[in-house]
């Protein structure tokens, strides 16, 4: 029998009412807002403000990550809670390139970064070397995080490490990560990490064209991911990986290893949240250790869960949601965005398993049992 | 000033008695430095205590000349004064103070001072400070010009336990320092005597801050243990509850403050239950209101309970404030063991290695000798078949984290008297307390106890040639790698399993 070719497997996954949703999305993501920020002026009602741009902009990097998230929480059943570790590695490695970008503009004038110059070292360490190529540094966005994810994985996964285990272990990797990324002699600029960025491939970072072409390639990035993970767990691949989730000792037994479908779909998943680190930093313009502090990587469980786990949209809607909710708590009421996103995280796990998706889904099956009846 | 130093001890031993001469007294107000200094030597060659007095007021700045006014000093002044303070403290009444002052004259010897402080030495009638008397004394004659006294020097200081003098006497076993070779000889000998002796308290004293580690670790695993050997979930909020014991010893030790100030050096005791009743009080709501719902979903739980962390966090800082409260060891935990010069082991670490033994104590007792122990063991082992042999499960549930819960408390009171007392003093720990929990083995106590120990001593030993974050990295690696062998811990429970 003869295959159906590997394109026509990987867009046709994507059904027609799939297709049109992309195209409304991107219409909107790479054409109006980009144009009503551009070309609408300021004081119109229809201009998009920067700070709009810039978080939106933020919030698809975040979404990016929540759907890296779900494909290994959703779909295969593992919890991630260190997955905020690859999102800041390919932060750094995106970092480094930026800090080379300032040049001599620096407070110190120098062509090493402020603080290598603050702490009196005389040349860049080995780590840097190449970082000024945009080349070299995107190599190293896609394969550190990767890298780190697959020697990690493999260890774990060989060991059958896995529920609640992998989860604290996960945990303890992405602290131990933080720890070492705060030290000064780390080389990464220790508590401030990198910031006070000038310039991406020679333009103004800080530039509205650079901003908008900045979230147009992050719109773009997020729609891909959604089709690539249509693809994903549509494949056969995705139902193993389905299997191995509800069973896996029944996998086993059927003659599947579950370690490569495993690692797998675990680097695959560290690989896009160190692209959507990468995508960050520019926009936010600052990355440090902070991004790896273990709250941070089990905030982004949260999103999915309130998306709606083994949905492709639900951790889109989720990342929006509660980063909406953040950015109005922390200026509105700041003492009670703890408690707010506490409440969140037992609520939706008491209350609501299958997030808003399932609590739609679960609304609009009742409508039609009411319009059979 | 050395001079000083030296004309002033050769004066040790004149003891006539006399109030210092107003004329003196009266030139320390000239308008010239060099007059003050000479008052200032005169006084000091006194060496009376009422001479010390005004010297000390002179230092202070509230010495004040014959119009009322305060004498003022500069720096020049000011060092004169100061060697001169130091030797004449040598004497003071005050055994406090002669112990400073041997321990200031110690980072300075010269051999000329040799007599005086031989003199010093039998005035001395402090056997501690005469200890060090003594060992000074050896160090200031090492440089006697007699090779004989040095080679007597060089042999006593063999029972010094001071790095100080390690370092002295490695340079005298050098021949660029020291002519003679018998001199040599004994000065080695007795260099490596101290640094065995050095590297031995060294050691015993990481062993001991391991220990202590090792102790709040368990503290920490204990109830952690019982939680997820019992209910299989682990509760990211544990951390919270050691903060909760942490934050009841503070309000304990503020009611005494109020209520009972002269009980105060007792309000640890009574903080000890009400930790212990907070935290499981907390606890039991927690698994009474969350955790029984989610029976069975391990990975929802982790997350729902993370989430009661961050609410219970909150709660501490709109109840207690953002900053860090203040938490004082009473009077009988402060100050520490000196077991040797180099090492001194805190009073409050000890009593914590104390407490955590008792309270490990406690646990054993009632998981190993009580109907309700054996039911929270059964429950561990088979819960299905516990239920069919009519042991109330849910119940024991509820009990099982209630005891956990308490335990942290009761760790809370312990980590309170070392560590800052915060909102988030508690988020460390349960990343840590977990390790412990996974390396000793589920629902295994002595693995709790071997792993945390264990993890505190190992830890301690790396910290200590590679700094705090590297020992960090190197102990979860090693736990990872721990795993890859025994996926079952140190100490596996005995019987069949099925994987869920």
């Amino acid at each position: 029998m003869k295959r159906t070719p590997f394109i026509v497997r990987f867009f046709g996954a994507t059904p027609k009412r799939g297709w049109i949703a992309i195209a409304i999305a991107a219409a909107i993501t790479l054409v109006l807002l980009p144009a009503l920020h551009l070309l609408v002026p300021a004081g119109s009602p229809f201009h998009v403000s920067a700070y709009v741009i810039t978080l939106v902009g933020k919030i698809m990097c975040y979404a990016i990550v929540a759907v890296a998230m779900d494909l290994i929480w959703g779909y295969t059943g593992i919890l991630s809670l260190g997955h905020g570790l690859f999102f800041a590695l390919g932060g750094y490695a995106f970092g480094m390139y930026l800090m080379r970008q300032i040049g001599r503009d620096g407070s110190y004038q120098s062509d090493l970064p402020d603080f290598m110059v603050f702490l009196d070292w005389k040349a860049l360490p080995w780590y840097w070397t190449g970082s000024d190529s945009i080349l070299w540094v995107l190599i190293l966005v896609l394969v550190v995080p990767a890298l780190v994810a697959l020697i990690f994985g493999f260890f774990a996964f060989r060991s059958r490490i896995k529920g609640v285990y992998f989860s604290i272990i996960t945990q303890a990797m992405v602290f131990a990560a933080m720890l070492f990324f705060f030290r000064n002699e780390t080389g990464f600029g220790g508590n401030n990490g990198f910031t006070d960025f000038k310039r991406i491939l020679g333009y103004s970072i800080t530039a509205p064209e650079t901003r908008v072409a900045l979230f147009a390639l992050t719109a773009a990035m997020l729609l891909a991911t959604l089709v690539l993970g249509r693809y994903l767990v549509t494949s056969k691949l995705g139902r193993v990986l389905a299997a191995i989730r509800d069973a896996e000792s029944r996998v086993m037994f059927i003659g599947y290893n579950p370690l490569y479908y495993k690692l797998f779909i675990w680097t695959l998943s560290a690989l896009l949240c160190g692209i959507a680190g990468a995508l960050y930093v520019p926009q936010v313009g600052i990355i440090n250790p902070g991004e790896m502090s273990p709250a941070n990587s089990i905030e982004i469980a949260i999103w999915v869960a309130v998306g709606g786990r083994a949905t492709l949209i639900g951790p889109v809607l989720g990342a929006f949601i509660v980063n909406l909710a953040k950015s109005f708590f922390t200026v509105a009421f700041p003492e009670y965005w703890l408690f707010f996103l506490g409440a969140l995280f037992v609520g939706v796990t008491l209350w609501l398993p299958d997030g808003v998706v399932g609590l739609w889904r679960k609304l609009r099956d009742k409508r039609k049992q009411g319009s059979a009846a | 000033m050395r001079k000083l130093v030296f004309t002033l001890l050769c004066c040790l031993s004149l003891a006539a008695y006399a109030v210092p001469d107003p004329a003196l007294v009266r030139q320390l107000a000239a308008e010239e430095s060099d007059d003050k200094i000479a008052a200032i030597q005169k006084l000091a060659l006194t060496a009376e205590p009422e001479a010390l007095e005004v010297l000390q007021q002179l230092a202070d700045g509230t010495l004040k000349d014959d119009k009322g006014e305060d004498i003022t000093i500069n720096n020049r002044v000011r060092r004169e004064l100061e060697g001169a303070l130091a030797v004449l403290k040598l004497i003071d009444p005050d055994v406090t103070v002669r112990f400073k002052a041997v321990k200031e004259i110690a980072t300075n010897v010269e051999a000329a001072m040799a007599p005086m402080l031989a003199k010093a030495r039998d005035r001395e009638s402090e056997p501690k400070i005469r200890a060090l008397l003594v060992e000074i004394h050896a160090l200031a004659t090492l440089k006697d010009a007699d090779p004989k006294i040095r080679l007597a020097a060089a042999n006593s200081l063999a029972t010094s336990a001071d790095p100080n003098t390690k370092a002295v006497l490695k340079a005298q076993s050098e021949p660029a320092n020291e002519a003679d070779v018998e001199v040599r000889r004994a000065a080695f000998r007795s260099y490596l005597a101290v640094k065995d002796r050095l590297t031995l308290a060294e050691t015993l004293g990481r062993i001991f801050s391991g220990l202590s580690l090792g102790s709040i670790l368990l503290l920490a695993a204990l109830g952690l243990a019982i939680t997820y050997g019992v209910m299989g979930v682990i509760n990211m909020a544990h951390g919270e509850l050691l903060m909760i014991g942490a934050y009841a010893t503070y309000v304990i030790q503020s009611l005494f403050r109020t209520h009972f100030p002269a009980q105060l050096d007792w309000y640890l005791l009574a903080a000890v239950p009400v930790a212990f009743f907070a935290a499981a009080a907390v606890g039991v709501l927690l698994e009474r209101t969350v955790i029984r719902w989610l029976y069975g979903r391990a990975l929802e739980t982790l997350l729902a309970t993370w989430g009661l962390s961050l609410m219970l966090i909150q709660a501490a800082r709109v109840i207690f404030g953002a900053q860090n409260v203040e938490v004082a060891n009473p009077s009988w935990m402060s100050g520490g063991l000196e077991i040797l010069p180099s090492i001194v082991l805190p009073l409050n670490r000890i009593v914590i290695v104390g407490f955590a033994l008792f309270v490990l104590m406690l646990v054993w007792v009632l998981m190993n000798r009580t109907r309700l122990g054996m039911f929270v063991r059964a429950v561990t082992q088979n819960r299905a078949m516990a239920g069919c042999v009519g042991v109330p499960t849910g119940r024991i549930d509820t009990v099982a984290f209630a005891l956990g819960a308490g335990i942290a408390g009761l760790g809370g009171v312990a980590l309170s008297q070392i560590a800052n007392v915060g909102p988030d003093m508690g988020q460390g720990y349960i990343v840590d307390s977990f390790m412990v929990v996974v390396l000793g083995g589920v629902g295994q106590l002595a693995g709790a106890v071997w792993a945390a120990l264990g993890l505190g001593i190992v830890t301690k030993f790396i910290e200590s040639w590679a700094g705090a974050v590297i020992a960090k990295i190197v102990v979860l690696v090693f736990i990872i790698m721990f795993i890859q062998k025994r996926p079952q811990g140190l100490f596996a429970l005995k019987g069949r399993f099925v994987e869920s």
